[in-house]
């Protein structure tokens, strides 16, 4: 194998191209590595921290960092995912994941990833914020109280929408999405269903109305396979 | 007022607690209050837990309703999420079900009444009526029943599987599925589910007429004990097809009088708030129903299987009304009134169950696959439905946005709160009267409740192994005496309290 072009995962050779980040050559490999932030085609911001990795020894984001020869990375590795297990119970508390009615449930990449990473308990103390739910849009249902503030609906509604609907409000902990529109809600902007910033939510923070749960139990995206083998899935999303 | 409701004056008398119940979901609470002589002045059946699904409901979108409403109970799941998705069907006006949608709604909800008749009859009540209600108290529960009676505690555990399994395939999951969807289901059912469920039909329809037969000899061993337990007499309410059959899952609702003269021969249940109202007592969580023409004190009512098998015509299953009529036979013409009768009809449902079952899934239209339909969009939808319990009562206001914005809920146990309350009275008069009270006599009053409703948790919750205590407390509120189960069976008795 061409040693100039790739890269170690665990012990494991991944080729790559230049320009390449470390997690776009390692799902192209089919080599999971956890994230909730990164979406194909959309530029990667590090928010979530759940791709972090271990290369030589320093822990860096695998979504921002470009795939360099000769790396030695650690991915699977039981202290790494002890980290992002911790992640994301920080991030089930902060907001309100009430999983048994939520109709993103078996389709929800936060919950894939806490079956993923065996997340038993919430081990922190809930939040229960008391965020808004927008239900102005005749299309769309909007629940804050499950966004992790992500940037994905804000990237999507900036760069690929053109549209700006979908901001990023505040700071550190009290960093918000916000509506773009004269009252704040989105029934009083121009979304729509089709725009990508309405499908590119890993959480059950943005839904279309009227069709939860019309996918039985047993057909959802999660339900058979766990998202760690479904990496052809995650490399192929379109922005 | 009710007799031993309120006691005249509460000077002098001492207050004995069965705190929580047990072998009842829910938390629930019985107090006593007894004079020097132990003669009861007054009986009271507390529902001490508040669940406040009707506020929290608010500001949801309503087609989430059906999945989140069904986490008030993990017993019949089914019957909150069905009631719900039939409320939601009016909202999204779905006037009428596509045929698989309807059949397998009725497959899923019959499924429930047969696993969850069968855990209240054979794991929770059956250890009483096998091993005796002032029986040895470890022994008696479906562990004792499985090693002194191992066949029918086999029989119970898995005609109460079968019902699960038919959950399963019609919801996706055995407890809390996503099956029912407003406007119709979301899965239809597969050639190979339905082949598996035909497959052990006719052995569990064999047992169900076992557990029929076994509660006849339970009768006819001790007719005046089985008849006079708890008895008292008065209106029933129930669901009836057109042709005045039973149908646990839609038809109109009729009110009977305790001679089972009908009150309301039949009334469209969108209507229910013109026919019923609720009252509040300060000493209960659990409000009380009564027909509003009739008032508080005449008008309340029971539900459940022992009412709804005489408000009814005829059971549409050969077999179960059959067994109906064996039943109603103690009668000697007049309706059936004594508590522990509840379980007879109980065990004819499960029988019934498997029969609709068995129909169903020789219906070709139960593999088809038009599975939603949706109309004209309304403001408001009232579902209702007969829970194992009895009826179940979804009533929801929808905005514009698509939100909840009014949930009333009138579970089957509310609807039965002044039945446990009389019947817990007649059986304090009955047995504890005059007497020193033991664990045994309070299981007796115990008895009374599991008859109605092993599952308090619509109005309350709490799950496990629930733990007794009786404390004799004197009228300044002294506790004089102790008596506690603990989580593993075993009773200790103190005279001080600890």
């Amino acid at each position: 194998m061409n040693t100039e072009n790739t890269f170690i995962i665990d012990g494991s050779p991944i080729p790559f191209e230049p320009g390449q980040t470390v997690l776009e050559a390692a799902l192209k490999a089919d080599v999971f590595i956890p994230h909730l932030c990164y979406f194909p085609g959309l530029r990667p911001n590090g928010n979530c921290k759940l791709c972090t990795i271990s290369i030589n020894g320093k822990h860096s984001s695998a979504c921002t960092t470009l795939a360099r020869p000769g790396s030695e990375i650690e991915n699977n590795t039981p202290a790494l995912n002890d980290k992002r297990r911790l992640m994301l119970q920080m991030l089930f508390v902060e907001g309100n994941h009430f999983c048994p009615g939520c109709e993103k449930s078996g389709n929800c990449q936060l919950q894939a990833l806490a079956y993923e990473l065996e997340m038993m308990t919430p081990h922190f103390n809930h939040f229960f914020p008391n965020r808004k739910v927008d239900a102005s849009h005749p299309e769309a249902f909007l629940d804050m109280n499950r966004c992790i503030t992500c940037g994905l609906c804000v990237q999507a509604s900036r760069d690929v929408d053109k549209k700006n609907i979908f901001i990023l409000s505040g700071r550190g902990m009290a960093s918000h999405v916000v509506i773009n529109s004269p009252s704040g809600n989105l029934g009083d902007s121009d979304f729509s269903m089709s725009d990508k910033a309405a499908s590119v939510c890993p959480v059950g923070a943005i839904l279309p109305k009227h069709r939860g749960y019309s996918v039985p139990i047993g057909k959802r995206l999660y339900d058979g396979v766990p998202i760690s083998s479904q990496t052809e899935f995650l490399k192929t999303r379109k922005a | 007022m009710f007799e031993l409701e309120n006691a005249k004056t509460t000077q002098g008398l001492r207050r004995v607690a069965i705190d929580p119940v047990s072998r009842v979901e829910g938390h629930g609470k019985v107090t006593l209050l007894l004079d020097e002589q132990n003669k009861i002045h007054q009986v009271r059946l507390h529902i001490v837990e508040f669940r406040g699904f009707e506020v929290f409901i608010k500001g949801r979108p309503y087609w989430e309703v059906p999945v989140t409403v069904q986490r008030l109970c993990g017993i019949c799941p089914v019957s909150h999420h069905l009631a719900a998705s039939k409320a939601m069907d009016v909202i999204v006006g779905a006037k009428q079900l596509t045929p698989t949608a309807e059949k397998l709604r009725r497959l899923m909800h019959y499924g429930q009444i047969v696993q969850s008749n069968a855990v209240h009859f054979y794991h929770l009540a059956s250890p009483d009526l096998l091993m005796g209600f002032d029986s040895e108290v470890a022994q008696r529960n479906i562990v004792g029943v499985a090693m002194k009676y191992p066949d029918i505690a086999k029989q119970g555990i898995l005609l109460r599987k079968y019902g699960q399994e038919v959950i399963h395939y019609t919801a996706g999951k055995r407890i809390h599925g996503t099956g029912a969807i407003p406007g119709g289901v979301n899965k239809a059912l597969t050639v190979a589910e339905r082949d598996k469920l035909k497959k052990d039909l006719p052995q569990l329809i064999e047992w169900a007429k076992g557990g029929v037969e076994l509660m006849q000899r339970f009768h006819e061993a001790n007719p005046a004990f089985y008849n006079s337990f708890g008895l008292f007499e008065s209106n029933m309410m129930g669901m009836v097809r057109e042709d005045g059959a039973l149908d646990l899952y839609h038809g109109d609702l009729r009110i009977t009088d305790a001679e089972g003269k009908p009150i309301f021969d039949r009334f469209s249940y969108d209507n229910y708030t013109q026919i019923l109202r609720e009252e509040v007592k300060s000493w209960s969580y659990m409000k009380f129903p009564y027909i509003a023409e009739l008032g508080p004190e005449k008008g309340w009512y029971k539900v459940g299987p022992l009412a709804r098998l005489q408000t009814c015509d005829f059971i549409p299953s050969p077999l179960a009304e059959a067994a109906r009529k064996t039943m109603l036979a103690i009668g000697n013409g007049r309706p059936v009134h004594s508590t522990l009768s509840y379980h007879w009809a109980r065990v004819i449902e499960i029988l019934h169950g498997l029969e609709v079952i068995q129909d169903l899934l020789n219906d070709p239209d139960v593999l088809g696959n038009d599975l939603l339909v949706k109309g004209e969009r309304q403001e408001e939808g009232v579902g209702v439905i007969e829970a194992p319990r009895g009826v179940l009562i979804h009533h929801y206001k929808v905005n514009e946005d698509d939100q909840v914005t009014m949930c009333n809920l009138i579970v089957s146990t509310t609807h039965n709160n002044q039945a446990m309350n009389t019947a817990i009275r007649s059986v304090a008069t009955q047995h504890l009267d005059r007497r020193v009270i033991t664990e045994g006599l309070l299981n007796h009053i115990e008895c009374a409740i599991r008859a109605y409703d092993p599952c308090l948790s619509c109005a309350t919750h709490a799950m496990g192994k629930m733990p007794l205590q009786v404390e004799l407390v004197d009228a300044a509120g002294e506790c004089l005496s102790l008596l506690r189960r603990d989580a593993a069976g075993n009773f200790h008795n103190s005279d001080m309290y600890a």
